[in-house]
Parts: C-alpha cells; sequence; structure tokens
C-alpha cells in the first residue's frame, strides 16, 4: 500500500495514513480504497481484535477533502445519478468501517478537519492529541462547500443536533479542550501516549457498536420526532435564511441533510447527504467560492505575482508617515512580525499618541486573551515615535499615510528623499491620487509605488499595490516582499484615479444616490443591497463615512467651477447632501462637533438612537425638490441587479483600461477589499455564471432604462459575440 | 343546482383552553363535539340516521382529536351506525370549509341531509402539536419565506400603517359588542352548554371574554412577536419578502388578538326536499362560497381575494352585503379587511368576534356561520358574508341569505 501502511501489533491492526506524494493528508478516491482493504485484512484476520486508524504526518491526522478534485468535479457538467452512485460509494465504505465487528480508534495524533474528521466520526472512539494546533472540525461551510462523508448525519446524532448544525454551518475547527466539551471526540491524551490509549480502549472497552446503531440509543436533547428537532430546525431554518438573504446554497443543504436523513436508519442516512453535496456542486456558488476565495487568494496571499527574477527583499525597519488611523494599524502590523518602525508625525506629541491607540489596540486583545504580555511588550518596543526624517535612515520601507492632499504629500516625499538609500521603496498609502503623480516630487520615481491599505488594517487582509508608469519591477518585488512579510495578500493594480477597487464600490454607492433620486423607497434601496450581498447598504455607508466628506468633494468642485468662469450644477445627489447637512444640520453617524465645539447629534440619512437607526422618516418630504414621485416601485430583483451590474461592469472597464490585468485579482480584490458578495466568486466570476451574452443583454435593458453607466464596455461585447468567458 | 338550505346551527360556549382553570378543558375533547351533534336531531326532532354524514374542521388532529373526530364524533354522540364522518382541515377556515363541503354535496345532490362544522380543544392539545413540514423543511420554509402567523399579522400593520392605537382600539371595541351581545341574548338560540358525564353543566357562556376592556387596559400589553421576530430571525425573513419595509412595527398582543379556546359548532344543511318530509324549516341559504390562496409569508390576506371571488361567482356586489363576518384572528386582519373592501365597521363583526370570544381553531368558521344566521333573523336583513383568514396564506368567505 502506498498511501497507509498496515501492521500488527499486540493483537491490534495499527493502519497509518502517509501520503508521501502530498505535504498533507487529505480524503482521496485512493486513500479510501486502501483504508478499506485495510479495515478488511483486518477483520479478516482472526489474530486481530481492533484497528487503529492514525497517521504518519506530524502534527497532521487529515487535513481535509481533495479540494481540486472537488474544484474539478464542479467544473464540468454533472451526471447526477452516476455521481451519486459514485459519491455513495464513499459512504458506504466508511459504514462497512463502522459496521465491520471489530472495534476501530481513530487515533488523532493532530489536525483532523473536513473529510478527515468525517473518517474519525465514522470510528467507534476518537482520541485525540492534547496540543493547541489539534484542531477538529467540520469547517466545509467556510468555502461555501459541505461536508459530503457522513458528517452531517453523524455529528448529529453524536452531539445532539442543535450543536451539530451550530458548528457545521458556522464552519467551526476546535481546539482540543472545545473538542472534548462538546463531544467531537471521547478522549485527549499526550502525543507519546496515544497509541497506548487506543490499545487500551481496544483490550479493555472495545465495544465496536456504533451508539447510533443502538437500539436504545437516544441521540442528545432529542432525536426526529422531538419537538426540539423542530424548532431547531424552525430556528435555524429563519436564522440562516436571515442572514445568508438565501445567497449561500450549501448552508441549505446542509439544513435539508440534517433534516432529510436525522431519522434514518445510518445505513440510508448517507444517500440523503450525498444527494445535498451533489445539489451544492450543481450549484455555481460553490465552485465560485472555492476557487476566488481558496486557489486565487492563495495566490494572493503567496505573491504569485510577485515579479520572479527580482532577488528576495528582506524588510527590517519601515518608517511610517501619519500616526493617523491607516500609519497606526501599518506600524501595528509590521511590529507585530518583528519588524522596527518609525512612526512619525508632525510633531512627537501626535506620533506618541498614535503609538497609544495602538497600545490601547492590543490591550484589548490582551484581555480577550488574543495575545500575551510579551507579544505586547516586543511589538510596543519595536514602534519608535518621532518628528524627525532623519530617523528614516535605514529604512527599507517607507509608507505615508499623510490626509489626501497633494502638496502635503509633496511635502513628505520630499523630506523622506534625502533619508533615504537607492535600494528602500517609498510608498503611498493613497486611497486613489495617481501615483504617476505623486511620484513627480520623488527623486527616485522608480522607487515610488503605492500600497493601498484598507481599514482597519489589522483585520482587513487585502492591500491593492499600485505601479505607476515609472514604478520599476524590482520595486514591485519588493513592495510583495514587505505585504508579505506583514501577512498581507496583494492584488496588482495599475495607475488610474481611484485604482480598482474602490473604483468599483463607489459606482455601488452612487447606484444608492441615483435610486433615491429616482424616488426609489429609502427602505428598499437599503434592503435591496443588502440581499444583494453587500455587507453595508448605500445610505447606511453614506452616514458611517460621513456626508461631511462628500459635501467637501462637491464644495471643491463648486469652486473649482466658480474658478474657471463655469457655472455650476449640483447633481440631484449633490443636492441632497448638501441639503442634509445645510438645511438640516444631518452630518452622518459620527458627526463633527459644532464650532462652538458642542458635540452634534449623529443624524444623516438615518435617524440614531440608543439600541439602533431608523431611515429618517422626514427624508421624502424635505428633498422632495430633488426625488422624483415614483409610483411604480422597481421589484428588488431589479435593485439587486442594478448593484451587482454596475460594479461589475466598472472592474470589466479597469480590466479593459488595464487597471487590472487578472481576473483572478480582480475577483479575490473586491471581495476581500470593498465586500462585494462573496458569494458570487467575484464580479469576473459572476458574469461568467450569468453568462457573458445574457449578461450583455440584461445589461443593455438596464441601460436603456436607467442610463449609459450600464453600457457594456467592448471588451464584453466581443466577448459575447465569439462565446468566451473571462476564465476560459 | 340543487339549493342548499341551512336547518340548524348550534355551537358550544368557548372555554378558556388553559388547563388550569379551562372550563371544557378537564373532559376529553369529544365531549364538546357530542354536545353540539346531539343537539341536532333533538332541536329538529328526527332520526340521527337521517344524517348522511358527518364533516368536521380540526387544525390539530392528532391525540384524543386525531385519527378522523368526524367519525368519532358521530359515533361518540350515538348516531345511528350509519352515519359516516371524516375531519378536514383548512387550518383556521376548517369550521366554514366543513360547511362548505357539505353544501356542495347537497348541491350536487349526492346528499340530502347532512352536518358540517368543526371542533377544537386547545387546552388538551395544543397549538402546533400536528407538526407540519412548513417550518422546519427547509424546501418549503426558505421558498415561501416562512414566518409564524403573528409575524404576518405584524406586517400587515406595518404595511397598512396601523398604529397600535388603531388595532388596539378596534379590540377594544370587539370586547365592547361582545358583551352587548350577551346582554341582549343575541345568542341564546343557538348556545348547547356542554355537559359532563354525570350531566352536570360544564360551561354554558363564552368565558373567554372580558367586558369592559379600555384602551388603557390594552396598552400594558407587551408585543407578543417582538422578540421572537427580532430575535429568530423572523423579522428579517418577512422583510426580505417585503423589502419595502424597513422594520416591523409589532402591535399584536393576546389583548388584540383572537383568544386560545375549546369549543364545537356543528350546522345541519340540507336539499329543500328533505326539509319539508322532516318538518323543518329552512333558516337560510347557501349562495356562494370560495377558497384562495394568498401570499403565505404575510399570511393573512386572503380574505378579500376569496370575498371577490365569491361576491363575483354569485353576481353579487359588496353593497348587496347586509352584514359581514371577518375573524378576528388579529385585529390588523379586520381593519385591512374593512379598509380594502369598502365597507363600515358599523356593519362588521357586529356582535364582536374571536378577540372577545376566543378562535377554536376547527370550529370557528361554522361558528360565525351561525352567528350570521341569528343575526340576519334579529335584525331581519337578508345576506351575510362569513371570510376567515387561513394559515399558509388562504382565505374562505361564504354568502348566505336567509329566505
Amino acid at each position: 500500500m502506498a498511501i497507509i501502511e498496515y501492521r500488527v501489533e499486540d493483537g491490534i491492526a495499527i493502519l497509518t495514513w502517509d501520503d508521501k506524494d502530498r505535504p498533507m493528508n487529505v480524503l482521496s478516491g485512493d486513500a479510501l480504497a486502501e483504508l478499506s482493504a485495510g479495515v478488511e485484512k483486518a477483520v479478516a484476520d482472526d489474530a486481530v481484535k481492533g484497528i487503529i486508524l492514525t497517521s504518519g504526518k506530524q502534527g497532521v491526522f487529515v487535513a481535509g477533502g481533495d479540494l481540486q478534485q472537488i474544484e474539478a468535479l464542479g467544473s464540468g457538467p454533472i451526471d447526477a445519478a452516476d455521481l451519486l452512485k459514485r459519491t455513495s460509494a464513499v459512504l458506504d465504505q466508511l459504514r462497512r468501517m463502522e459496521t465491520c465487528g471489530k472495534p476501530v480508534v481513530a487515533a488523532l495524533n493532530g489536525v483532523a478537519l473536513g473529510g478527515g474528521y468525517e473518517i474519525a466520526l465514522a470510528c467507534h472512539r476518537r482520541i485525540l492529541v492534547n496540543q493547541r494546533h489539534a484542531q477538529v472540525g467540520l469547517p466545509e461551510a467556510g468555502l461555501g462547500l459541505m461536508p459530503g462523508a457522513g458528517g452531517t448525519q453523524r455529528l448529529p446524532r453524536l452531539v445532539g443536533v442543535q450543536s451539530a448544525l451550530g458548528l457545521i454551518m458556522q464552519g467551526k475547527q476546535l481546539a482540543p479542550d472545545k473538542a472534548l466539551e462538546k463531544g467531537l471526540v471521547d478522549e485527549l491524551v499526550e502525543p507519546q501516549d496515544l497509541i497506548s490509549a487506543a490499545k487500551k480502549w481496544i483490550n479493555e472497552d472495545g465495544n465496536a457498536t456504533q451508539r447510533w446503531d443502538e437500539k436504545r440509543y437516544k441521540v442528545p436533547g432529542g432525536g426526529a420526532d422531538s419537538v426540539t428537532f423542530a424548532q431547531t430546525m424552525m430556528g435555524s431554518n429563519a436564522m440562516t435564511h436571515a442572514n445568508t438573504y438565501g445567497n449561500m446554497p450549501s448552508q441549505r443543504a446542509i439544513l435539508q441533510s440534517v433534516y432529510d436523513g436525522f431519522g434514518l436508519p445510518m445505513d440510508r442516512a448517507g444517500k440523503v447527504e450525498t444527494r445535498q453535496f451533489i445539489r451544492v456542486l450543481q450549484d455555481p456558488t460553490a465552485r465560485a467560492m472555492l476557487r476566488t476565495l481558496f486557489f486565487s487568494l492563495q495566490e494572493c496571499q503567496k505573491g504569485a505575482r510577485r515579479p520572479k527574477d527580482v532577488p528576495r527583499f528582506e524588510v527590517k525597519k519601515v518608517g511610517i508617515i501619519g500616526a493617523g488611523l491607516m500609519g497606526q494599524g501599518i506600524a501595528h502590523v509590521s511590529a507585530k512580525v518583528g519588524i522596527d518602525v518609525v512612526l512619525l508625525d508632525r510633531d512627537l506629541a501626535s506620533a506618541e499618541r498614535g503609538k497609544e491607540k495602538v497600545s490601547k489596540t492590543l490591550e484589548r486583545r490582551l484581555k480577550k486573551g488574543r495575545t500575551t504580555p510579551d507579544r505586547v511588550e516586543g511589538i510596543l518596543s519595536r514602534i519608535h515615535p518621532s518628528e524627525d526624517y532623519s530617523d528614516f535612515k535605514g529604512c527599507d520601507v517607507v509608507v505615508e499615510a499623510v490626509f489626501e492632499d497633494r502638496d502635503i504629500k509633496a511635502k513628505v516625499t520630499k523630506a523622506t528623499d534625502e533619508q533615504l538609500g537607492n535600494d528602500a521603496i517609498f510608498a503611498s498609502n493613497t486611497s486613489g491620487l495617481p501615483i504617476t503623480d505623486l511620484a513627480k516630487a520623488s527623486s527616485r520615481p522608480a522607487n515610488f509605488i503605492g500600497l493601498h491599505f484598507f481599514s482597519p488594517v489589522e483585520r482587513m487582509q487585502m492591500v491593492e499595490i499600485v505601479v505607476g508608469k515609472e514604478t520599476s519591477q524590482e520595486t514591485l518585488a519588493k513592495a510583495w516582499d514587505y505585504i508579505l512579510k506583514i501577512k498581507k495578500a496583494g492584488i496588482v493594480v495599475n495607475d488610474s484615479p481611484g485604482f480598482y477597487t474602490s473604483r468599483v464600490f463607489g459606482t455601488f454607492i452612487s447606484e444608492g444616490n441615483h435610486l433615491l433620486v429616482e424616488g426609489v423607497t429609502p427602505a428598499l434601496i437599503e434592503n435591496a443591497a443588502k440581499s444583494a450581498g453587500m455587507p453595508m447598504p448605500p445610505l447606511g455607508i453614506s452616514d458611517q463615512v460621513g456626508l461631511g466628506t462628500m459635501y467637501k468633494v462637491a464644495k471643491q468642485a463648486e469652486k473649482d467651477a466658480e474658478a474657471a468662469g463655469k457655472e455650476w450644477a449640483p447633481s440631484p445627489a449633490q443636492a441632497i447632501i448638501a441639503s442634509l447637512i445645510e438645511d438640516h444640520d444631518r452630518w452622518g453617524a459620527h458627526p463633527p462637533p459644532k464650532e462652538d465645539g458642542q458635540a452634534r447629534t449623529p443624524g444623516g440619512f438615518y435617524d440614531y438612537h440608543e439600541g439602533g437607526k431608523n431611515l429618517w422618516p422626514g427624508l421624502g418630504a424635505a428633498m422632495s425638490r430633488w426625488i422624483e414621485t415614483n409610483d411604480a416601485q422597481p421589484s428588488a430583483d431589479i435593485v439587486r441587479r442594478r448593484y451587482q451590474f454596475v460594479q461589475c461592469l466598472e472592474a470589466v472597464r479597469c480590466l479593459e483600461q488595464g487597471v487590472i490585468t487578472d481576473v483572478r485579482d480582480g475577483d479575490v480584490g473586491v471581495i476581500m477589499a470593498v465586500g462585494f458578495p462573496a458569494f458570487t466568486g467575484g464580479p469576473f466570476t459572476y458574469i461568467d455564471n450569468y453568462g457573458v451574452a445574457d449578461f450583455v443583454r440584461d445589461a443593455d435593458e438596464l441601460s436603456a432604462r436607467y442610463g449609459e453607466r450600464f453600457d457594456s464596455p467592448k471588451l464584453l461585447r466581443e466577448m459575447a459575440a465569439e462565446g468566451r468567458t473571462f476564465y476560459s | 343546482m340543487t339549493d342548499c338550505f341551512i336547518y340548524d346551527a348550534v355551537r358550544t360556549p368557548r372555554g378558556k383552553g388553559r388547563k388550569k382553570d379551562g372550563a371544557l378543558a378537564d373532559a376529553p375533547p369529544l365531549r364538546m363535539a357530542k354536545a353540539v351533534l346531539q343537539a341536532l336531531p333533538e332541536r329538529g326532532d328526527f332520526d340521527s340516521k337521517e344524517i348522511e354524514d358527518v364533516i368536521l374542521g380540526c387544525v390539530e388532529p392528532v391525540g384524543e382529536q386525531g385519527a378522523n373526530v368526524g367519525r368519532m364524533a358521530a359515533m361518540m354522540s350515538g348516531y345511528d351506525e350509519s352515519v359516516p364522518g371524516f375531519q378536514l382541515n383548512r387550518f383556521c377556515s376548517s369550521g366554514l370549509e366543513a360547511v362548505n363541503i357539505a353544501a356542495a354535496k347537497v348541491k350536487a345532490g349526492d346528499v340530502d341531509l347532512i352536518v358540517g362544522g368543526g371542533m377544537e380543544s386547545m387546552s388538551r392539545i395544543s397549538m402546533g402539536a400536528a407538526g407540519g413540514a412548513w417550518s422546519t423543511d427547509p424546501e418549503l420554509a426558505w421558498d415561501t419565506s416562512f414566518v409564524p402567523q403573528g409575524i404576518g399579522a405584524d406586517l400587515v400593520a406595518t404595511k397598512q400603517g396601523y398604529s397600535r392605537n388603531d388595532v388596539d382600539s378596534f379590540a377594544v371595541e370587539s370586547q365592547r359588542r361582545a358583551a352587548a351581545a350577551w346582554e341582549g341574548g343575541h345568542f341564546d338560540k343557538s348556545i348547547v352548554a356542554v355537559k359532563d358525564s354525570i350531566g352536570v353543566t360544564m360551561l354554558d357562556r363564552d368565558e373567554h371574554m372580558r367586558a369592559g376592556t379600555t384602551l388603557e387596559d390594552l396598552g400594558q400589553l407587551k408585543p407578543s412577536f417582538e422578540m421572537m421576530g427580532r430575535n429568530f430571525g423572523f423579522d428579517a425573513v418577512a422583510i426580505q419578502k417585503h423589502p419595502e419595509v424597513e422594520q416591523i412595527n409589532h402591535v399584536h398582543h393576546a389583548g388584540n388578538s383572537s383568544g386560545i379556546v375549546d369549543g364545537a359548532a356543528a350546522v345541519l344543511v340540507g336539499n329543500k326536499e328533505v326539509g319539508e318530509r322532516l318538518g323543518l324549516k329552512p333558516r337560510a341559504r347557501i349562495i356562494k362560497s370560495a377558497t384562495v390562496g394568498s401570499e403565505p409569508c404575510i399570511m393573512l390576506t386572503g380574505p378579500m381575494p376569496a370575498s371577490r371571488k365569491a361576491l363575483a361567482k354569485a353576481g353579487m356586489e359588496t353593497s348587496d352585503i347586509d352584514l359581514w363576518e371577518i375573524n378576528e384572528a388579529f385585529s390588523a386582519v379586520c381593519l385591512l379587511f374593512m379598509e380594502e373592501m369598502g365597507i363600515d365597521h358599523s356593519v362588521t363583526n357586529v356582535n364582536g368576534g374571536a378577540i372577545a370570544f376566543g378562535h377554536p381553531l376547527g370550529a370557528t368558521g361554522a361558528m360565525l356561520l351561525g352567528t350570521m344566521v341569528d343575526e340576519l333573523e334579529r335584525r331581519d336583513l337578508n345576506t351575510a358574508l362569513i371570510t376567515l383568514c387561513v394559515g399558509a396564506g388562504m382565505g374562505t368567505s361564504t354568502i348566505i341569505e336567509r329566505v
């Protein structure tokens, strides 16, 4: 056997899973066949009284299913009947193992996730090493998948429906203590005692009948005919429907699998799960999520787009200009990985305040037990507040995170310039000013690059790496080395106002404004955005960002127009925001204080009160001058489509204009950075799955009704005509 | 087609649907059915074997009111063994639907004399006891946006802009009318006392009413469905289905929704000939009935399309109806019905309704029909329309005319 080694020790067969072709054991058809063969061999050997299943990989039992195999399965047309037959065979093999007549112990020497834990579930006892990293659970739902090797059937029977559903639907991975507490494993042991503990159980207990095969077995919390089960199903249906907006087929399939199978004998329950598993594969969502959020994201996390021939750049010291929110975050994540940080602001006090904020953040993490005092001390000791640019001497990277003002940015660029050597790179954290322009202030424009971090930096994994006209490949490679070192994922974009992610996101906010002006009910504007999968609706975001920001932009445009002797005509949306501020003193959720220093009451498109917020009931009447009367409200479907299409079209324009060059970056970037709906797999995957020709046709319809922003770019029309897709 | 006449209609008083103090809770539910079924041949002075079927509505047909209470009740009542029976479940309109089906059999000429009615012991068999897939099976629950009925009622109020004061005021008036009706003896003709197995009266008067209820009283009550709606995702599911709503205004509570009670009712219908032969006097004619399906998430908007359909099939207009009876499942349902049908409260639920009396699920429809027959006679009017909103998004309406 190539994957699973068989040996007999003390009258017990030990099956050691060690797939030499892979860094980790994964559940594949080949491995399962060997497992079955091993079980049969042990069963046939009268000298063997029990079986121990363990792994030869350090710290890992079986890490899960073979995702590539699963993605491939979902990529082609699916013959449901055939797949049902083939996949059911997997379930039959595990069923055979748990009914083979000899006790089988899963000796879990480490991580047992997904398919790995499902195998353990089909054993009669689960013994886990008591080591922090030895996580167990069924994480499939996190990737838009579901357990497919009996997990949705055995886990509810083992720990009860309510507990099992919570674990499966959230894709929870549990550390050993939690796993024992929740009943996912029966026993925790030190690594050196693992096999002896397994042998001991076989010798002293060795019950070879699964508990759910016992006639008198009562499932914890109640079986399929219990009121608890009905109530759990009712509650789970509503909560999951509410939270996913029906956008996640796997979540529903998990519930369906449990509902359909829970009352059945285990012999028949597997097929019920397989049906739902196939249903998930038949829907494009799982494959879309798997490709973008697993495979493509991994590339962004590994720097697949880093120029290959540049030697690796070791970042030891980083300078950060501006100790505001972004500067603090960048300082924090840099210091966390051992980089020395000079955090500079216009005076030392401001810089120190910035460090103080990082310290506060760390204190909170400490309180929650997410870090240790040692680590906190280490991080803080590496952040050096400063007001003196000469402290930047020896920096490998300097990131400016100052106010979005060209003059200020030029000033700090120049001030830094003379302190840096030719190997160092300078990065601007601008969220939209063209890098090529900003680089003009530098004496080394080839070393100048954009690193667009997202807030809060500690939590947002994505960084847009913006390449200006003069930016060298070497600088790009160095920027990659920096962001990979601070454990971020990157996408590479070419210079253009707003870059990529902000451009796409901007169209979403602006679509909300269009809808408002068209007289669509604000509740519908917001609800349709949420059901489209956007984490926050447009009017709610405007309030959060602050209406003052948008107001200032419009005012500046007005001034510019006046200066140029042109007539200024604000758009209705701009007029509404101006009126909210000027006539109603409504600045959003976090208003600036009044001129006299007094606090302003929060309020914008929403009223804010203890316990929540409500759309401002006076909005329609107050803004009636700019809002059209609309007797026929559009359907939520149409509104949803407008939000999705307007963003997808902007993404295609970015691709056509060369702002992004890789659709995988395009898909990952907007999901990770600006909350584009993850279930779609990103805008390009969305269009592919919609059907390019269908998309163009429906976009044309929207364009005719709602405006040219829905016109398809030439690229898309050509693709439709030629029958091409983004991923073909 | 054969005309179908109502010869008699009787009902039990409604007992509180609570085991601890409900007057009808200490005897099995069939005893209520026995009271009304025995009353029909007695009052009409005919042999029970003249009855060709007993159709009883029941919404939780399990346990002691399970397994075909129609036949069980006929046997329990000492009906001749030739009298068959069956149970049907159209949720809240079951009692009315039983009469409608009975009438249809008469009109078709399949039977001459038949009983339709219903029963429900909510004290002994709790709501939801029969289970069902709607809320539990993901396929059904998700695709039809299942939410509990009370959330639907609050959604109706939210969409129509009915305030807490609006729905409470309606409830206060229901209590006032109910008390006045009892005071005036409006129900005397049709109430049949329920007796226990030693012949002692268990209940002879509706016991759920709270005469003299004021707006202030109701103001004390907390919304019943707010916690459930907000904490368990139901509000969000309802809003996803009705995305023009920002937030559900939870206005319904125990005081402006139908009460939980026990009760049974039976209606004797037949053709002209059987009445003449047995010496029964026809009291009213069943003109038309209709049941329709409607959007299941909001669930309670069926009475309007059902009533319009029945009216259209009868070739009638709303102005042809003298009295209206809409089951007071929730205040908002009645307010919506009056608003959409353009009818006045003064001719609607003139003797109060389920907010005061309670709503014994399977029986209510037959009870409402009976009270309308009585009231048409008392007021010397001609036509009435009885309607109920029905779970899972349905509505049933029946139009009757005095003869």
